[in-house]
């Protein structure tokens, strides 16, 4: 009831003083009205549909072995032990680590300077090279299986965690360059102009002047990179076949092909697998809605 | 971590520009790391995957190989029905998931665009499937569908259904089973990009509207959706090819099967060249789905008049 009388008294004072440069956030619109249990019956029954899953993945994973109690008590971490052990997920967990930060570290570098690139100069190829990178969105690294097989089989990279790296770097690759490009865009190029006649050359002022401003974009950029090779499962299951050198998702894949799934195992592996994910994600949320760029450029 | 590594990779393009004075070789620097991975890793494929369309080509069969002008090309079309069958089923798994999850993250995205309390923490767990990999989906849903513990147990013990079903092993209903798994991952995706594109919706024309008398639905038909055309369309068209190319959850979780009934088109591809090697007849197949793709795109891109007269 109270914020019903929030709601309705809030947009008030808006038309008494409708001048623009008003805070931003204040202003209550007429949109926001909506009754409550409109926002909230439709919110909470998806909210069951997403988080029953997630339940039902920590249930398994901390219920004894053949319970069938429906919640996590008595509570036991047997097969989080099993799965780090037994089944290697503490090989896998390594692996995917190093995969999951070179292709981060790769991706944001490649991409900052192409990305640079883009934004800042007019050359010859630039038409073609965005058309490339947007036609390169349509090509599904699936498919690519056979020959992207082949080249790393003459690069004698099979079964080198460098193969997956330069797989994920490559199709991350275009969409983080079109994305880092906007980003720089979004810097008044008056601001470097302004650095080069304090006596600052190009690549100075890109550093003091422009890097700060994209850590918001940077963040977001190799966030993604991350969270996608982490993620991915097909480059990894087909250029590595030494189990010591594979990643969480191949195991997990390996631990629901099993001709008994343990579902125990499989769930506590599930666990492994998203929490760095969950990590990164809390971390870069806010970066993900807001237009990060917009309040950045202020000054 | 990342900011102390990018910091120091660029040095090399300064140093260059004072040997050679003028910066006109400097974007050509710059974007060759990138222009070099790309060729060699996807154009290079791409290019290849063509030649080998053109070939019969099996490793396990080397005294055939040789070139085989369009004779695979003649067999996908005229001599394969796994190949249509395989593309029904591309086209309804798209079609479907695409629409379900415009539909259902539009939704979502105008509710958590509301204010209400709890909104912060509402967002970030109704968004929370977005950043789970398809095999930890494939994972968390065997877990949910498995005849002996999962949700089917449950809910017979209330008198919803009976004991042993396994919705992932049979051929009714294996393809929604699919469906919504995949469901719960990408409503989110949409529902993300749907909110980001909504703050930038000007508050003025609510007001406007709001003093013409404009109900909240008529505020939604002719603010709201015209503002969100572009980013719908880039967004399902996006989703669609990623849809198209989703191989890891069906992999994982059905397999392809029952009987075959779940196996997309690239799904078919893998098990063509992976499981009977063979390249050629693979990357016919492959090439078919690039051209597909592409005529979809161009067309939809057309028909939605993208980037039109409503801007």
């Amino acid at each position: 009831m109270s914020t019903k009388v929030a709601a309705k008294a809030a947009p008030a004072p808006a038309p008494a003083a409708p001048e623009p440069p008003r805070p931003v956030r204040t202003s209550r619109r007429a949109w926001d009205e909506a009754p409550r249990w409109q926002i909230y019956l439709p919110l909470g029954i998806y909210l069951v549909f997403t988080l029953i899953p997630f339940y039902w993945i920590l249930l398994f994973s901390l219920r004894p072995a053949g319970s069938t109690s429906l919640v996590p008590w008595p509570m036991t971490f047997d097969h989080f032990e099993k799965v780090w052990t037994e089944r290697s997920f503490g090989v896998y967990f390594q692996n995917s680590v190093l995969v999951g930060i070179a292709t981060l570290v790769m991706t944001t570098l490649v991409a900052l300077a192409g990305g640079y690139a883009l934004a800042r100069f007019n050359f010859r190829i630039k038409q073609l090279f965005m058309l490339a990178l947007l036609c390169s969105q349509f090509v599904p690294g699936a498919l690519l299986l056979v020959p992207l097989f082949e080249i790393f089989a003459e690069l004698q990279m099979i079964n080198s965690l460098g193969s997956v790296i330069i797989a994920e770097t490559v199709f991350q690759l275009p969409l983080s360059m079109i994305l880092i490009s906007n980003f720089i865009k979004n810097v008044p190029y008056s601001l470097e102009e302004a650095a080069w006649v304090d006596g600052c050359n190009r690549f100075k002022a890109f550093r003091i002047v422009v890097l700060p401003l994209l850590r918001p974009g940077l963040i977001a950029v190799g966030s993604f990179a991350f969270v996608h090779s982490w993620n991915h499962f097909l480059f990894a299951l087909m250029f590595l076949n030494n189990q010591q050198k594979q990643t969480i998702p191949v195991g997990l894949n390996t631990l629901m092909g099993a001709d008994s799934v343990d579902l125990g195992a499989l769930a506590a592996g599930g666990i492994i697998a998203a929490v760095p994910v969950v990590i990164v994600f809390a971390f870069i949320q806010k970066w993900l809605i807001t237009g990060f760029s917009a309040g950045a450029v202020k000054g | 971590m990342a900011q102390a590594a990018a910091v120091a990779k660029p040095p090399a393009p300064p140093r260059r520009r004072r040997t050679s004075a003028t910066p006109r070789r400097l974007p050509y620097l710059l974007i060759a790391p990138a222009a070099v991975l790309m060729l060699g890793f996807i154009a290079y494929p791409v290019l290849s995957v063509f030649y080998y369309s053109l070939q019969e080509y099996n490793p396990t069969k080397p005294w055939r190989n040789g070139f085989a002008g369009l004779d695979n090309f003649v067999r996908i079309f005229t001599d394969d029905p796994l190949f249509w069958d395989s593309l029904v089923f591309s086209a309804k798994w798209v079609f479907v998931e695409v629409g379900l999850q415009l539909l259902f993250g539009l939704a979502l995205a105008l509710i958590v665009n509301q204010t209400f309390v709890g909104r912060g923490l509402g967002r970030a767990l109704v968004f929370s499937p977005w950043a789970v990999s398809g095999v930890l989906t494939s994972a968390i849903w065997v877990l949910l569908y498995n005849s002996q513990t999962g949700i089917t147990r449950y809910l017979a013990d209330v008198g919803i259904g009976s004991y042993g079903t396994s919705w992932l092993s049979d051929t009714g209903t294996v393809f929604w089973a699919a469906i919504v798994a995949d469901l719960w991952r990408g409503v989110p995706f949409f529902a993300i990009l749907i909110l980001a594109d909504l703050q930038s919706v000007s508050k003025d024309l609510y007001e406007a509207a709001e003093v013409d008398g404009a109900s909240r639905i008529k505020q939604f038909w002719h603010i709201t959706l015209p503002h969100l055309k572009d980013a719908i369309i880039l967004s399902t068209l996006l989703r669609a090819v990623w849809e198209f190319n989703n191989v890891d959850l069906l992999y994982t979780l059905t397999g392809g099967g029952p009987a075959g009934v779940t196996t997309t088109l690239p799904l078919y591809v893998a098990s063509t060249s992976v499981e009977s090697h063979n390249f050629g007849y693979a990357s016919a197949l492959t090439t078919v789905a690039f051209v597909i793709l592409l005529f979809c795109s161009i067309v939809y891109l057309r028909l939605s008049k993208f980037g039109g007269e409503n801007k």
